[in-house]
């Protein structure tokens, strides 16, 4: 009889690290294709328009490089509390208060130049969303407050906060019901690529990506981050203070999710409304658990989330929920997920003699 | 009378991911032996009782219980044929009663326990076989040796017939080892076979009735214990002769480097690890604190390098208090360490060798240029610390994980002694090593002792002790009540002190006043 066994690998293989991936995001659009035949739709032709509507002009790049800068901040902004091991969950929230500090700049100083205006709206991002980290980040570091719990707590806060501000003080009394702000001075907004939607936060995204490389990597505080993470044992043996890292790092990594909300009010809808992130801050720990916590990876699933978005949104004209694109969200997850069983052991068939 | 084996095992191989653990290894136990299978760390001797106590499947070969062949798929299978195994470390539950650990997974323990029946047949093997212990007891409250007790009865309570007993005497003071071995005896005159897995050769003498020596998953040979002796056993596992290094205790000490007065430190829970302890420490001796596991060493030498602080007394370097400073100064001061944990708090698992080489001097000047880390320097360092210390490694950014222990130590030593410490602590530094290793490791510390460095050594193993301490300090419930010269001592003195036998008296007292 044969009987199917794992073995584990001694080291993974460079074949197996590229095709496994590959593999488990085929089986995972296998996996949507009989969810979509089975709801009546025609498979083919749903993933067609999907991919058309993702890749198929240079307006689909563009609106799929827009959904991937909030994506690629979040997920830069998480991996850097995950190489801590502090499960920051709370990027959603940080996101809705960088947009909401940042929002609450340009419509109470919309008469500064873009010169002042800007740096002021990022700096009030970044201190938004890092003080949305820290809180969770303080009561892990001094009182041992489980962060997983905390930080995802704050984001109902958050969002409740924009909720209250768009409905009630800061609503535009020419919006006709509808939970928005006044638009921002045109000096509150990110200047774009050429004609497209895409701003320079894409730019952004990019230096972030190489200034998180470069600290975690070479800097004595990025070594020190990753000792602390590795271990907080060793850390306190080599005389690091981990309480401050702990602060620190949740500080930074709000802080970032907060530019990608600041970026997002003033790069694309000029103005706070509810519903400002489809998610992003959610999506944004797939985003980052799946590059394996490497920033330039992060940058590149980002732009495949960022399409599966844009994709999931242009099938809806076709009568698709956009259910189906969580749905596919979940099965890549879950198939790459999966996939490291096989990528961290081998699997074998061994003969058992029957007694 | 042609005798038949209980347990033989025919041919077995067993292959790891680049190891081959077991080759072609025949074994046999007969009933009424004690059968030693001895053998370095790594030569097999646990993966070979792994397979026979069904833990793991052997890739060929087979065994046969009363000759007749069996096929174990769990530890389960294997006690139903009358074999089990009591591991190193215990699988007791401590919140539970000894009887309910003993009938806990029992095979055919009825769904209602009766207690007074339970109870009733634990007391009864406890007399058969001389295992005294209170069924009703909490184990979490029970000793070492009481609690592998509890685990031995388990085992019989089950039916088992040959027992397996991994390193036993680990855990054990000089005094529980004498009882173990009498209470193995006693088993034995009673028919049962016992394998007794250890790498310690004065064991072997003196317990067992016949020898299997194990050396890189093969059996190297094997007789009846009358026809060895020590030294045809040490050569048969390690296959050439070691010279054993030893400590110069003629040369006088020099003048006072650590000095400790009257600390006591609060430990994790609500109770007083160290107890008003005062030791000083001398440059260019080395002192061993012995004691069993667990009675304040590890707070107190942690206090000493600087992870925890006491809430009473001082510690003076060369005259000046430092009890009050934090790692880093005390680092700079030279109180360097090799904690217990080598990966974990030692060493940083999964980072590369490069990233661990440096974890105490990170900070220093000359592995930085500006803000960033220096990795050319780093990597220069790096590599002197593997050839000064002859570390074997393939590359130096690799995870650190992937050193064999011997060489983790080696990397730890090379890594304090390179701060060039004046006060060097190192808790249990070979445990767990091989012979060669070890012996490594011992030479490293006698080189420091003859730079009058101060070392202060935390040892579980006699044998230890006398091969390398001047003095050694015997702790007990977080004091420190005696501290000897080592060459006007011996093991039975030392080992009365370590079980607290000048306090015995006074507890017991205690105990009958409640």
């Amino acid at each position: 009889m044969l009987r199917p066994k794992l073995i584990k690998r001694e080291s993974e293989s460079l074949l197996a690290r590229i095709a496994v991936p590959i593999l488990s995001i085929i089986l995972a659009f296998v996996c949507g294709w009989i969810f979509l035949y089975f709801s009546g739709f025609d498979p083919g032709e749903s993933y067609l328009r999907m991919y058309q509507g993702a890749f198929g002009s240079r307006y689909a790049i563009s609106e799929t490089l827009v959904k991937a800068i909030p994506l690629a901040l979040c997920g830069l902004g998480v991996s850097l509390a995950f190489r801590m091991k502090l499960w920051n969950i709370g990027a959603e929230g940080q996101f809705h208060m960088g947009a909401l500090a940042a929002s609450g700049v340009a419509l109470s100083m919309g008469d500064l130049s873009a010169w002042m205006l800007l740096p002021l709206m990022f700096l009030a991002g970044f201190a938004a969303g890092g003080i949305w980290g820290a809180i969770p980040g303080a009561l892990r570091a001094y009182w041992d407050v489980n962060e997983t719990i905390t930080s995802l707590m704050l984001n109902y806060v958050a969002i409740l906060w924009v909720d209250f501000l768009v409905f009630g003080p800061w609503k535009d009394p020419s919006s006709m019901g509808f939970p928005l702000t006044p638009r921002f001075s045109v000096n509150g907004y990110l200047p774009t690529l050429g004609t497209s939607r895409v701003h320079i936060g894409l730019i952004l995204a990019l230096i972030i990506a190489i200034v998180v490389y470069i600290v975690l990597q070479y800097t004595r505080w990025g070594y020190e981050v990753r000792v602390v993470g590795e271990s907080k044992v060793a850390a306190r043996y080599a005389g690091m203070n981990v309480a401050r890292h702990i602060l620190l790092v949740m500080l930074i990594s709000g802080g970032i999710a907060g530019l990608a909300g600041m970026i997002e009010v003033s790069g694309i809808t000029h103005r706070l409304q509810q519903g400002i992130s489809p998610g992003y801050g959610y999506t944004a720990i797939i985003v980052a658990w799946l590059a394996r916590l490497n920033p330039f990876t992060i940058l590149l699933v980002a732009f495949l989330f960022g399409a599966l978005l844009v994709g999931g949104f242009s099938v809806q004209t076709f009568g698709i929920s956009f259910s189906i694109v969580l749905v596919l969200q979940g099965a890549v997850l879950f198939f790459l997920l999966g996939g490291e069983i096989f990528l961290k052991n081998r699997l074998v068939w061994v003969r058992e003699e029957v007694r | 009378m042609k005798r038949i084996p209980l347990v033989k095992m025919v041919h077995i191989n067993k292959a790891f991911p680049g190891v081959k653990a077991n080759q072609d290894i025949n074994f046999r136990v007969y009933p009424g032996e004690i059968h030693a299978l001895l053998g370095e760390n790594g030569a097999g001797k646990s993966t070979l009782m792994s397979i026979l106590a069904g833990l793991y499947q052997p890739d060929s070969g087979f065994i046969e219980v009363k000759d007749k062949a069996v096929r174990f798929h769990s530890p389960r299978s294997a006690l139903s044929q009358g074999i089990g195994m009591v591991y190193q470390h215990f699988r007791l539950i401590p919140n539970f009663t000894v009887a309910e650990n003993i009938v806990l997974g029992a095979p055919d323990a009825a769904f209602l326990l009766h207690k007074q029946d339970i109870e009733q047949e634990i007391s009864a093997l406890s007399d058969q076989f001389g295992l005294e212990v209170d069924p009703a007891a909490i184990v979490g409250q029970l000793s070492l040796g009481e609690q592998q007790r509890v685990e031995i009865i388990k085992m019989l309570y089950r039916g088992c017939e040959v027992l397996i007993m991994d390193e036993p005497t680990t855990v054990l003071t000089p005094r529980e080892v004498k009882e173990l071995f009498k209470i193995m005896r006693r088993m034995s005159d009673q028919g049962k076979a016992i394998i007794l897995i250890t790498h310690k050769l004065h064991e072997v003498m003196e317990i067992a009735d016949y020898v299997t020596v194990l050396r890189r998953g093969k059996v190297v040979g094997e007789d009846r214990i009358e026809n060895l002796n020590e030294k045809t056993l040490t050569n048969m596992m390690v296959a050439h002769e070691i010279e054993y290094s030893q400590v110069d205790r003629a040369k006088p000490s020099g003048k006072l480097v650590l000095k400790l007065q009257d600390v006591q430190v609060p430990g994790d829970q609500d109770y007083m690890a160290v107890r008003n302890v005062n030791l000083a420490l001398h440059a260019g001796e080395i002192v061993a604190i012995a004691g069993v596991a667990g009675n304040g060493q590890k707070e107190l030498v942690e206090t000493i390098a600087g992870l925890r602080f006491p809430s009473r007394g001082t510690i003076s370097l060369d005259g000046e208090e430092i009890q009050t400073l934090p790692v880093k100064e005390r680092l700079r001061r030279g109180i360097c360490m090799i904690p217990e944990d080598r990966i974990g708090m030692g060493l940083v698992p999964n980072l590369s060798v490069m990233d661990n080489a440096i974890l105490r001097n990170y900070n220093h000047e000359t592995m930085n240029s500006g803000f960033l880390l220096n990795y050319k320097k780093i990597s220069t360092y790096t590599w002197k610390l593997v050839q000064d210390y002859n570390i074997y490694l393939s590359s130096i950014h690799h995870p650190v994980n992937y050193l064999s222990g011997g060489n983790l130590q080696k990397l730890l030593l090379a890594r304090e002694i390179d701060q060039n410490p004046r006060v060097l602590i190192a808790s249990y530094p070979v445990r767990g090593l091989d012979v060669m290793a070890a012996e490594s490791v011992y030479q490293i510390l006698l080189q420091e002792r003859e730079k009058g460095t101060a070392i202060l050594l935390v040892l579980e193993d006699l044998d230890d002790i006398f091969r390398i301490a001047d003095r050694v300090a015997i702790m007990y419930e977080g004091q420190i009540e005696e501290v000897l010269e080592v060459n006007q001592t011996d093991i039975d003195e030392i080992g009365a002190l370590m079980l607290g036998a000048d306090k015995i008296g006074v507890r017991y007292v205690e105990t009958q006043a409640n």
